[in-house]
């Protein structure tokens, strides 16, 4: 919070700038003040008219919230034999689009505690919504473990540790219940950050609303706020540690995804390199999606101020490392599969290459390795269409990702006997495509009722918030 | 508090800019006044030096919280595992410790953070859902761009007339009396 932009740190010789220092795009616009910055953000969210594309956007997006309902529905009355899994492939579609959810959400939690850490100020006018799209991507894939159980009000019992009836408790040595654990705590943390980081802004709102609604409600989750420099030194402690403890967190949260497979045996799941290449995985498809939604929503709020080229150029250089390492990641799965001597382990990447999923898993290299590599020219990252293409591209090739690892290393395990085939059904998709809905339609009521940029952080950006140098000394 | 008039809960003086408010708090703590408070719509560095807050208990707090969540979910583990409901898995044995790790720090990670948040907004006070400070109109802007520095009737040296000469000193936009 208290770092300071080095982009508005403007040297004393000009001349001597240009030749040392390399110049980048601002992280704020030049020109606004204290007030202007209050007033461009809260009025997003005070305004009384409602955007009509916000209620086309909405609207649609609950349309597909509706679709998950169905689909819910049925599927709680029926069963989960509506979905194309059966032995061998028992995890399907839910188990894809769980890691395809939770890591969307760690470049939230990275972009709002590392680069906090790491004092990268560009961080500033994306966290908050960075942080909202990783709580609603969470949300979304929660939903698909306890779905998968098929019965989950039966199934708390081995998820949680409490004293039931049966006098049954859970087993800590399985990944599955780590999941648990690592999944709750992470959206547990999440909300706690985000929420932390919205109470001054919450506290502008309830100063700056003209309705008395507006007034009580922002006013009760304000709790009071009124930012004493007490209260601001303990809040800043509290949001620095909450960033140092998300700093292991996030990292945990997706190692331990990749323990619910590199802990069974099953040929192309046992694997030392998963939770690293997890790990990056998440990052690259998280970064693909904030800027899936980043560039719409400067575009449609006006917001080119604050989120600049040099948030996108930032982004798409985190994705273009990332997808390296992912790509790493591929070649040494291959290559330890080769090196181990194991039959098993040697088929798993020629079946992938060449089996009945061969058209997944060149897709997934196509969008996760060779048309990110356009990455690597200023051109393209500075080109904004593209950028959202390449992000949209980048989010399809990391769904592909999982599918490929659960799906293919699943259906030819080690007796032919047992092999099969998996196609998902119109309930696997109608619940995947209904997670996307839900997705949309939380970050739409986000836009419309909270800020979407951090007021309070974004005036630290702004020249005006500085201290005189002749003070300092104090 | 019984001398002064109880009516009223300090004076408030308003700022137009950071270095002004910083300048301010530093006079006032240099005149000797003790129970005094600054506002700003962002955290300032500056005025925490200024005001002396620099020492704060939350990290010790945060401390403790994680260790007893750690503490707290490697004992469950075991009381599970090796007392409570005692499962041969693969012949490992019922306290195989390695296996705890994961849930162990999860449980690190997320009392820390509880108490984290909650350790802050206890030692802050909030939620509050009444103070004086906000009787005083323009307050409204302390969380858009002006600075507020309030010194309150609690505070050995106050005394409405001097103090408030004395905050007219540091040049503010106005003074007011800020009612209890």
């Amino acid at each position: 919070m208290a770092e300071r932009p080095q982009s508005l740190d403007v040297p004393a010789d000009p001349n001597v700038a240009i030749a040392t220092v390399p110049t980048y795009p601002p992280v704020i616009a030049p020109g606004h003040t204290l007030g202007s910055v209050t007033d461009k953000i809260s009025s997003i969210v005070l305004t009384k008219k409602t955007p009509a594309g916000w209620w086309i956007g909405f609207l649609a997006a609950f349309a597909i919230v509706n679709v998950l309902m169905v689909a819910l529905t049925y599927l709680l009355f029926k069963g989960v034999g509506i979905w194309g899994i059966n032995i061998p492939i028992g995890w399907g579609f839910a188990i894809v689009n769980f890691v395809w959810w939770i890591g969307i959400g760690h470049a939230g939690t990275l972009i709002s505690a590392i680069l906090l850490l790491l004092k990268q100020s560009w961080r500033t006018s994306i966290n908050r919504f960075a942080e909202a799209m990783t709580l609603f991507a969470v949300a979304c894939a929660g939903i698909f473990p306890l779905i998968h159980t098929g019965r989950p009000w039966l199934a708390i019992y081995w998820l949680f540790p409490y004293p039931n009836t049966m006098n049954i408790w859970p087993q800590f040595r399985s990944p599955l219940i780590w999941d648990v654990f690592a999944v709750s705590t992470y959206a547990t943390v999440s909300a706690l950050f985000w929420f932390v980081g919205l109470i001054p802004d919450l506290a502008t709102l309830r100063d700056r609303s003209q309705s008395r609604t507006g007034r009580v409600v922002y006013g009760m989750l304000a709790m009071g706020w009124r930012g004493s420099a007490a209260h601001w030194h303990r809040y800043e402690t509290a949001y620095l540690l909450l960033a140092g403890l998300a700093t292991p967190l996030v990292v945990s949260v997706h190692t331990v995804v990749s323990f619910d497979f590199a802990i069974a045996i099953v040929p192309g799941w046992h694997t030392t390199i998963f939770p690293p290449y997890f790990v990056a995985g998440a990052i690259y498809s998280g970064f693909a999606m904030v800027l899936t939604l980043a560039i719409p929503i400067r575009a449609i709020y006006g917001l080119e101020d604050f989120i600049t080229m040099r948030h996108l150029q930032n982004m798409a250089k985190v994705m273009l490392v990332t997808g390296l390492i992912v790509a790493y990641g591929y070649a040494t799965e291959a290559f330890v599969a080769w090196y181990s001597a194991d039959k098993f382990e040697i088929f798993v990447p020629f079946n992938r290459a060449t089996g009945p999923y061969a058209f997944s898993y060149w897709s997934l290299i196509l969008c996760n390795v060779l048309i990110p590599q356009v990455l690597w020219f200023k051109k393209v990252r500075t080109n904004v269409p593209v950028l959202f293409v390449v992000s949209l591209i980048v989010n399809t090739g990391m769904w592909l990702e999982r599918f490929v690892i659960v799906v293919t290393s699943l259906h030819r395990d080690f007796l032919p006997s047992a092999w099969g085939m998996y196609s998902p059904t119109i309930w696997d998709w109608a619940t995947f495509v209904g997670t996307i809905g839900l997705f949309l339609a939380l970050l739409f009521l986000f836009l419309r009722f909270l800020p979407m940029i951090s007021i309070a952080e974004m005036k630290t950006m702004v020249p005006e918030s500085r201290v005189d140098e002749d003070l300092r000394v104090i | 508090m019984s001398s002064k008039k109880p009516d009223i809960y300090g004076l408030m003086a308003e700022f137009e800019d950071p270095t002004a408010l910083v300048a301010a708090a530093a006079r006032a703590r240099e005149a000797g006044f003790t129970r005094l408070d600054a506002f700003s719509p962002y955290p300032i560095e500056e005025l925490h030096h200024a005001l002396h807050t620099e020492s704060t208990k939350l990290p010790a707090l945060v401390l403790i919280g994680g260790l007893i969540g750690c503490a707290g979910g490697f004992g469950l583990q075991y009381w599970v595992s090796a007392i409570a409901y005692p499962v041969n898995v693969g012949g490992k044995p019922y306290f195989s410790w390695p296996a705890f790790i994961p849930v162990t720090f999860e449980c690190t990670i997320l009392a820390a953070a509880l108490t984290a948040v909650l350790g802050m907004l206890a030692l802050n006070g909030l939620p509050q859902p009444y103070h004086p400070v906000f009787n005083v109109p323009r307050f409204a802007l302390a969380s858009r761009n002006r600075f507020f520095l309030c010194i309150e009737t609690a505070d050995p040296k106050f005394d409405l007339d001097e103090t408030r000469k004395f905050l007219e000193t540091l040049e503010p936009r106005e003074v007011t009396t800020v009612a209890d």
